[in-house]
């Protein structure tokens, strides 16, 4: 309990730090970028709009200490301004309908390459020397060297363009309406596979190496040794044994590659048209929109916080030693 | 090896970076490390000598746009009508300066910060492992994006948002390195000598962390290649230079994927995947040298037995990747 209140403790500073950097980035930046921004957009905006992103983006000549706890407490009420390139909605609700996508794309790619990359991890250190442990993974390290977005749009041009096997863009077919229906489930997971098996392919490796390099590790420990010798199956050895001994590290590195993973799925969700927040981050990139550059890069470090948040919770599950110290 | 290396450990090790040199000597004999340095010095050779081969200006309108790949044109034109081979060679200046530049200044901040934590202790240390870990943890890409947004555009402007976001990883793991080095008897004997801090951190301490920092650094570079490429390719580099990121963005927003014309986006994502293949190459070579149990298995094991691996076996020869 005493670990999850530390770490807990640790994820809300963390939180605060990004508002506060948020908070200082407009106004310690020399030029006024902000000031552009909204000359640009001027005949859009009415007078009380744009005294509200002033306020927000730091065109305000109040001192520091009367605009950062009002500052403070516009974020944590919600109100992250108005989105200047999807003129006028508010950037929480351009925000709250692409994040789920940007969620499932992610959430989706990390799970399918946990699951395969240990898996192969687990198989190459039980049997060194063979075809999976030799040719695998230098294999799998170039294909992780590609960017992730060179590799969407790689797949996308055979795939999609090349043999019309996949859609080319968006999460769902034009004219379907998003319900809970079959074919509109299967509709979103062909849209899926191609962006999710991008990330997939880029950070696979990763996973692989780093299992079979703990459970290299954990195979010449003695109780391996006792376990073949008490004539156990070797399928029940390696996986109730070995690898579940090695597993404890590849749960933290989930904490630790969700904010990759996230980035990849905000530049895949770029060439694919995915309706997820990284789509709209390069019309925000162009259309110089600051708020709904901040309130995305926000949104994002608040979801990957509460992620690590329930892994560690997992964590504690899984090891007993943190529960006792 | 494994057992020279605990020798440099336990005596005292005053002559420099002895580790270093060490480790170098092996990554020589290493062939997933030479196949690494092989295609790193290709590339170097052809950002160097891209002046020679396109004396113009890249960026010049050569003819029609967007044509195959041809004998006059070896990759082909871009929709500008621009010559992709040169767009590449020329782009490898930029991006290799960017990412080798961004890489080495940050694995400098992440041995500073490191160290001095390692070192320190106490309330200096908790603050640096802080902002260390709320680094690592905020997703990279939002933040490149914001940090690049605000910024005033220019080269400059790209290196150092890689370095504020490159360094973390590297310093966490030499601070940890560093804690256990700081325990050793050798750094008692040289501070109750009354040799400075900053002498004992540098002699003492850093190289005996020679192969960490070696990989901290190929780790940095790689991220920085990686991360300099997403950014331009969202738009936010410096538009007037021509880098690989810089190639996909205007390859991108010329359609030139929809069109089918592989030759413009084919190139320059090659490129920046050889170069991060053949650091990440150099980077498990030098694993396989500090881990001796990562090293190839002498004898092929059976198909249902765990291998069992000889510590200490010299075969430093390695896999051919």
């Amino acid at each position: 309990m005493r670990f999850i209140l530390r770490r807990l403790g640790f994820y809300l500073v963390a939180f605060w730090l990004s508002i506060t950097l948020n908070f200082l980035l407009p106004r310690l930046m020399p030029g006024d970028p902000v000031s552009r921004m909204l000359s640009r957009s001027q005949g859009q905006l009415d007078p009380s709009q744009i005294d509200s992103l002033r306020r927000l983006l730091g065109v305000d000549d109040r001192p520091w200490w009367e605009q950062y706890p009002e500052y403070l407490w516009r974020v944590l009420s919600g109100d992250l301004g108005i989105s200047i390139s999807r003129f006028p909605t508010p950037v929480t609700e351009v925000i709250g309908s692409q994040l789920p996508w940007t969620l499932l794309l992610g959430f989706t790619s990390l799970v399918i390459a946990v699951i395969i990359g240990n898996l192969l991890g687990i198989l190459a250190a039980w049997r060194r020397g063979s075809v999976l442990d030799s040719f695998v993974p230098p294999l799998l390290i170039f294909l992780g060297s590609f960017p992730y977005f060179w590799l969407a749009m790689g797949l996308l041009y055979v795939f999609g363009i090349g043999l019309g096997w996949a859609p080319l863009s968006h999460a769902f077919s034009v004219g379907l309406q998003p319900s809970f229906s079959g074919v509109f489930i299967s509709d979103v997971a062909a849209h899926l596979i191609m962006p999710a098996l991008s990330i997939v392919f880029v950070s696979i490796g990763g996973w692989m190496l780093a299992m079979r390099n703990t459970m290299i590790g954990t195979n010449s420990e003695d109780y391996i040794l006792m376990a073949e010798a008490k004539g156990l199956r070797p399928s029940r050895i390696m996986f109730a044994y070995a690898s579940r001994n090695a597993m404890l590290p590849a749960v933290t590195n989930i904490g630790m590659s969700i904010g990759f993973i996230v980035g990849g799925a905000l530049l895949t969700e770029v060439v694919f048209a995915y309706p997820g927040v990284g789509y709209q981050l390069m019309a925000a990139v162009q259309g110089l929109d600051y708020p709904l550059m901040q309130g995305m890069f926000l949104t994002i470090t608040g979801a990957v916080l509460l992620a690590n948040f329930l892994i560690d919770i997992i964590y504690v599950r899984l090891d007993p030693r943190v529960r006792v110290s | 090896m494994a057992s020279t290396k605990t020798e440099a450990l336990a005596t005292t090790p005053k002559r420099g970076s002895r580790g270093g040199a060490r480790l170098f000597r092996n990554l020589g004999r290493n062939g997933k490390a030479i196949a690494g340095v092989a295609i790193l010095v290709v590339f170097i050779a052809a950002a160097f000598l891209a002046p020679v081969f396109f004396p113009d200006d890249p960026s010049r309108i050569l003819s029609g746009g967007a044509t195959p790949p041809s004998l006059e044109h070896l990759l082909g034109t871009t929709a500008k009508g621009q010559d992709v081979l040169a767009l590449t060679l020329w782009g490898a200046r930029s991006s290799l300066l960017v990412g080798f530049l961004a890489g080495i200044l940050a694995t400098l901040v992440a041995i500073l910060v490191g160290l001095a934590g390692a070192y320190f202790g106490g309330v200096l240390d908790d603050i640096l492992s802080l902002a260390t870990n709320v680094f690592l943890l905020i997703p990279g890409l939002p933040l490149l994006v914001i940090l690049a947004a605000f910024m005033p555009p220019g080269l400059g402007t790209v290196v150092i948002v890689l370095v504020i976001t490159g360094w973390a990883g590297g310093a966490r793991i030499l601070r940890s390195q560093g804690l256990s080095i700081r325990g050793k008897d050798y750094v008692a004997a040289s501070i109750v000598a009354g040799e400075r801090p900053l002498r004992i951190m540098l002699r003492d301490i850093l190289p005996n962390m020679a192969s960490i920092v070696m990989s901290t650094l190929l780790g940095c570079i790689i991220g920085s290649i990686g991360a300099q490429a997403g950014l331009e390719f969202l738009g936010l580099g410096d538009s007037n230079t021509i880098s690989w990121g810089t190639n996909l963005f205007w390859a991108t927003s010329d359609g030139s994927l929809m069109l089918g014309q592989w030759w413009i986006f084919v190139p320059s994502g090659l490129a920046i995947a050889l170069v991060a293949f053949a650091l990440a190459l150099c980077n498990y070579a030098v694993d396989e040298i500090t881990n001796p149990r990562l090293r190839k298995p002498r004898r092929a094991a059976s198909a249902n037995a765990p291998t069992l691996v000889t510590v200490g076996a010299d075969d430093g020869k390695g896999t051919s990747a």
